[in-house]
Order: C-alpha cells, then structure tokens, then sequence
C-alpha cells in the first residue's frame, strides 16, 4: 500500500466511502498519466470526496466547475495549454456516468466530434450515486434503485443501459476502451495507450459501489470481477485503426453468480417470477459474449496473462 | 488628447466589437451562433482564418459549453472571451455563477434581445438582468463608439488583482449590434500600453498543483460568497478608475458607473441604461428647450450598481423617471426598484417613476418621452406614484377586453 501512494499524487485522507473502488480507478489511471496531467471532475463523489475545502487530495492539477460541463472546461484547459505552448502536458477527465451518460452527453459529444486531445474517462458505477443512488443512463436492466423501485407493477429499472463505448466510437474518436478495476494493470495500460494517441480518447471503468449496490464493503473487487466473468461487463479496446481486442472469458460464469452479491439484484431471486427476469440478464450477458466473441477470442500474448487472472477467480 | 481621429471609420457596432475583442488579444475564443450576435462571431473568425488574430477559435455544441470553455481556458491562465445573446446568455447561466464564483475573468458581450416566450429577436435587457446576482460585472454601453471602448476597458477591469471577476459588456441587438456608426479605434501599441498581456496570479498547472472547484460546507461557503461578494463591490472603484485612465489616454469618457446629462438644477432625472441613453440625450435638449428643466443619468454599470453614486446625483431631484427594458414578473421593473433601493437611505428621497420603455423591443419616440415627463411632473403636483410599474406603449386595442385598465 505505501509504494502505492509514494508518487504523491492522490493521497490517502480523501472521503470515500469504506469500499469504494473509485479511489482504485484514480490511482490506476494516476500511475499512467504522472504529474504531468491536469485533471477535470465534474461534480460527482469523486469531487467532493477529494476536495473538501481547505483540504484536498490532489497532487496533480485538479478543476471542478458543474456536473454538465467538464468535457466543456477540459476543452477550455486543452485550448489554453496550446497557447501556452504546453504540448507535454496532458489532459484528463474523470467523471462518474450521470454526468457522462446523461447530463454532460452533449457536451462529450462536442469534444469527441471537434477532435481535441484530451482523454475522457468515466469511472461507471451505474447510478447516481451522490445524490443517493438514483437510477441513470448507465443502470442496468431490472436493477433497484431508489427512483427504479421493484413493485407489483415493474421489477426494477425496465430499460437496459446505454450503450456509450458503442456512442463514443460511432464519433470515429481514435481510442475507445472499457476496464474494471477488478484489473488495475488493465486500467494503466489502457490510459497508457490511450495517452499515446492524439486525439478525443473515450475509457469506460467498471466501479462497484457498496452502498448503492448493496454488498460487503471488502467485496468490491470480487463483485467487479465477477461482473466481467459473466460476460455482462465486456472488456475491450477499439478503435477506426484499432481492430476490436476484447479480454477472453475462457469459462463465462452465469450471471447469477454477479447478480446474488449485490442488494440491487435481490428482488430478482425472491419474486416468483424471477427466473423469468433472470434469463432475460443472462440474455444480455449471452449476447455480449456471442457478439464480441469473448469465450472464443484466441488468447493473445497480452490476455493470455489476462486469461490466468481470470481462471484463478 | 486624443489619438482617435488617425483612425477613424463608419462600421457596424458588431465590427467595432470584433475590433475590440482582436486588440485584446485574447488566446481562447468559444464561439456558439445566435442571433444577434453572429456578426461579431463571423468578424473574428475572418480575423483568425487571416491570420489578424492569433487565438483557439472553438465552435462548440451550445453556448453552456461556449461559457464553460471560458472557464477551462482562464483556470488555465489564458485571456478568453466570448459572445452570446437572450437564450443563450440564460442557458449560461448556471457557468456565469461558477466562473465568478471561482474568480476569473474572462470577456462576455451580451447582445441584448428578450428572453421567450414568445420568442421575439428585439431588443430588451431581460437576458442580461437575468445573471444580475452571479457576481459577473455588467456594463451598459450607448454607442458602438462606447462598445469599442468600453470592450477594451472590459478586460482591464475583469483582471484587475482586485477584482478577478467576469465582465459582461451589454449591447442593445440592432440598435448596436447592426447598426453603422463612426468608430474611432486604437493602434495595437496603445491597445498593448493599456491593456498589457494576462498576467495570472495562479492557474492550473502541474509545476504548481492547486485545485480549482473546492466542496466547502456550512463552515467555509459564506466565506466564499463574502470574498466575492466583497470583489464585486471592490470593482466600483476599478471601473473609475479604468474609465479616467482611458480617457487620459485615448480621450474618450462615456462614464465610470453612471454618466450624468443637464442634471443641474433638473426637476425630473431620466434614468437608463443602453442605447436609449442616446435617444434621451436628444430628448432632454429639446424638452430644455421647451423650458422643462429635465435632466439625465446613465446606469453605465448596473453590476456593482452605482448606489453612491445614484444618491448622490438623484440628490436634489424631486422627481426620477426610470426608463426601463426589464421586468420582475410578480413586482415591477428591475432597474426601478434597484433605483429605489439606492435612494431609500438618502436624506432626501425622490418620486420614483418605473416605466416599461423599450421593453419587447417596442419603439420609444421622443413622444413616448413627453409622456413620461408629463406623468413624473404629475407626480411631483400629486406628490406620489399611482403606479409602481407603467406599461408605456401597450396597445391596449389587441389585448384581451377588459384585461387592460
């Protein structure tokens, strides 16, 4: 843990909650970019769990101004850096899905479409979590949360998620990518890579939360694994030049071992009907696997290591 | 002393503005169209495809992102400037809070047109009295002449180390924006004496890690808002001060946060803001003329409002009539009762008229004005206001029977 911090430039002290695996995704994506990056959140638990007037947890340069602006305010810096000569500087958002998925859409869709180089990253933890767990573009199909709640009528959130990695790349964007920070080493190649490439850049992060998931606050990780296991998360790289790489599932577990961890799934397994619903999840899972061939990839050099991760989940 | 008359031409106020704002030299321009503005965004992108201007032009999706690209650019310590109008001005609204909230200073014209619904492309000041309370400056200019200066002198105060705050130079759409006028305009070596390059006192960068945006609570934010509320005050002095300043350099003086017309011994004082000022520059003539002893004050700087200023000049007057372009639906004209706010501490408090004059883009005549001087010397003879809010104008022949009294 020590060496994870000695870098300086996100340290311990910040807010989160106990559990968190956001804090793992900034770390992840830090250990990519170095000091020489500047930072834009939008408003979010990242924002105000890191800055906390007078304190902050930040040893990188860091701006926040509102939820629906930051891919807006990183054009501004990216702008301002070229006048100020500054090439070598890079600029990074990280953002959570109701401002990316929703509110900020237009704003990220400007970015991608003009072509500026700043590297977009939302770290997905499937609703609004801030304000207390309200449903978003990013929440999945029949999970509960507190606007998407199960009843008689409808059992849990009847709309599946957003496809944005499919929007972001649609944009002809150079660099799209999702992770989870079930693979921190995932995370920092991806940024890696991504930073390399000039141009809007798009990497989505799985990123479990207890408290709006409902599970043991020592399970983030087994839960975000699991999520990839299923097939329900797919990990993958794309881009116009870059021909589709996904993370093979040797053995896709089914997706009730992801959905009975979590507290937002519950619902499903005490309903009578839910086995109904249940399948329905697994279809969702069963299509990802089929249309990005996650179980049949041959194993590259690079996920053949990916690939022994996962067998010994 | 005046430099101007070497360069002196007929050009539409939008070009005026263009002119300005490429004087300014500022690095980041996000443009967003909307009408009337385009001109002014159309004139700076020919000047940065020439080659005349040297700055990340941006085209953004909407004019929530124009404002918020201000924001990234001055966080990271580049003069930035952009223009919008009516709905684009409200949908920035929110940005306008953070960037003067968050102290930088960046450039705003605010080319005034009404606020839907219904929609209408006239000109009032609804749009920009909208963003009154965000701690963002606001100045009213007369004349495309005032625009160029006023522009230049824009910059000067939003960066000023005392100030640090958003300026929103505010223009009348047609009436300025379209229209031709003479504009004396200033060589780049006097610009760059008066307005030398920004020099930030911080900004974002990884030699010097700070964070912009901080959460604070119960126990930090009044602060905050002080501070700010404090700038915004503190900007009286600097808007002064910059005004003399140009004037002692380039000759041209259109007011520091009010200017003041045959207010001597007047019996009624006009008070506008806008290029109506203009048209009651005239009137006043001829109604001294006349032999009514009326008088005018321009509110220059409606954000900080001239106060003192106001109490001072209104001192004497038995009568004010506000001609104003901007409603509080549910109370009256917004200008009218900050006017009356001001005077309600002097020792000797006026008749304030609040008259709708202009609003909905409706054309005020020097009869419109005959009119209001006829009614504020009513008011004196009755020695009081009937009416807090008097619609001037109102075409009573289509409104609904029995709506209209």
């Amino acid at each position: 843990m020590k060496e994870y911090y000695q870098d300086k430039l996100f340290v311990p002290g910040h807010r989160f909650c106990p559990g968190c695996a956001a804090p793992i995704a900034v770390k992840a994506i830090l250990k990519a970019t170095g000091a020489n990056v500047i930072l834009v959140s939008p408003t979010g638990c990242l924002e105000v769990c890191t800055s906390p007037y007078p304190y902050s947890a930040w040893g990188v340069p860091w701006v926040h101004s509102l939820f629906e602006n930051a891919p807006a305010i990183a054009v501004g810096v990216e702008a301002a850096l070229k006048v100020r000569g500054r090439r070598d500087v890079h600029v990074v958002v990280i953002g959570g899905d109701g401002s990316t998925y929703d509110i900020g859409l237009g704003a990220l869709s400007g970015m991608f479409e003009r072509g500026h180089n700043i590297l977009y990253i939302c770290y997905n933890n499937e609703a609004y979590m801030n304000t207390g767990v309200q449903r978003s573009g990013a929440t999945p199909y029949l999970a509960s949360t507190m606007t998407t709640r199960p009843g008689l009528m409808e059992p849990g959130n009847m709309r599946p998620k957003k496809n944005l990695p499919a929007i972001a790349l649609a944009h002809g964007i150079p660099y799209v990518a999702t992770a989870s920070v079930a693979f921190p080493q995932d995370i920092t190649r991806k940024v890696e890579r991504a930073l390399n490439i000039v141009g809007p850049k798009y990497i989505e992060i799985h990123t479990p939360c207890p408290i709006g998931w409902g599970f043991d606050t020592a399970l983030s990780i087994e839960v975000a694994r699991k999520g990839v296991l299923s097939g329900l998360i797919p990990l993958y790289e794309a881009g116009p030049d870059i021909p589709l790489k996904v993370r093979p599932i040797r053995k896709p577990e089914p997706v009730t071992a992801y959905l009975k961890l979590q507290g937002r799934f519950k619902h499903l397994f005490l309903r009578p009907d839910g086995e109904q619903w249940i399948a329905e999840i697994q279809a969702i899972a069963d299509d990802n696997i089929r249309r990005l061939g996650l179980a049949s990839q041959p194993p590259t050099q690079e996920a053949d290591g990916i690939a022994t991760d996962l067998s010994g989940a | 002393m005046s430099f101007h008359s070497k360069n002196m031409a007929v050009m539409e106020g939008s070009m005026a503005i263009a002119r300005a704002v490429r004087d300014a030299r500022p690095g980041v321009i996000p443009v967003y169209p909307i009408t009337p503005q385009t001109h002014i965004v159309e004139f700076l992108a020919e000047m940065v495809a020439n080659g005349e201007l040297d700055a990340q032009y941006i085209r953004v999706e909407s004019e929530f992102s124009a404002a918020s690209v201000l924001f990234g650019a001055a966080a990271a310590g580049v003069r930035a400037y952009t223009a919008s109008a009516s709905q684009g001005l409200a949908l920035m609204t929110e940005v306008i809070f953070s960037l003067a909230g968050s102290r930088l200073p960046v450039v705003l014209t605010g080319c005034n047109r009404q606020l839907s619904s219904p929609i209408s492309l006239q000109p009032d000041h609804q749009d920009t009295v909208l963003l009154r309370d965000s701690g963002i400056i606001e100045l009213y200019v007369e004349s495309a002449q005032e625009a160029y200066d006023t522009h230049l002198q824009a910059f000067k105060i939003a960066e000023h180390p005392a100030v640090r705050l958003p300026v929103l130079v505010c223009v009348d759409g047609y009436v300025l924006t379209h229209v031709f006028e003479p504009v004396s305009t200033l060589y780049q070596e006097q610009v760059n004496a008066f307005l030398p390059p920004y020099q930030p006192q911080e900004y974002l960068t990884p030699e010097n890690p700070l964070i912009y945006g901080a959460y604070t609570d119960d126990q930090t934010a009044l602060e905050m808002h002080y501070l700010t509320y404090q700038a915004t005050l503190r900007a009286k002095s600097v808007i002064e001060c910059v005004a003399r300043e140009y004037e002692s350099l380039f000759g041209q003086y259109h007011g520091g946060l009010i200017d003041t017309y045959r207010l001597d011994d007047a019996e009624v004082a006009l008070v506008a803001m806008g290029s109506m000022v203009s048209t009651l520059r005239e009137a006043v003539d001829r109604l001294r003329r006349q032999g009514r002893r009326v008088g005018l004050v321009k509110v220059r700087s409606y954000r900080p409002f001239p106060t003192e200023a106001l109490r001072d000049a209104l001192a004497k007057v038995p009568a004010v009539a506000v001609l104003e372009k901007s409603l509080s639906r549910g109370f009256q004209g917004v200008l009218s009762a900050d006017v009356k706010a001001a005077l309600y501490h002097a020792a000797r408090r006026p008749l304030v008229l609040g008259l709708m004059a202009g609003y909905g883009g409706r054309e005020m005549t020097l009869g419109t004005v005959d009119e209001v001087v006829a009614r504020a010397y009513q008011a004196v003879g009755q020695g009081c206001v009937e009416e807090d809010c008097v619609f001037l104008n109102l075409r009573k022949e289509i409104l609904p029977e029995g709506i209209a009294q």
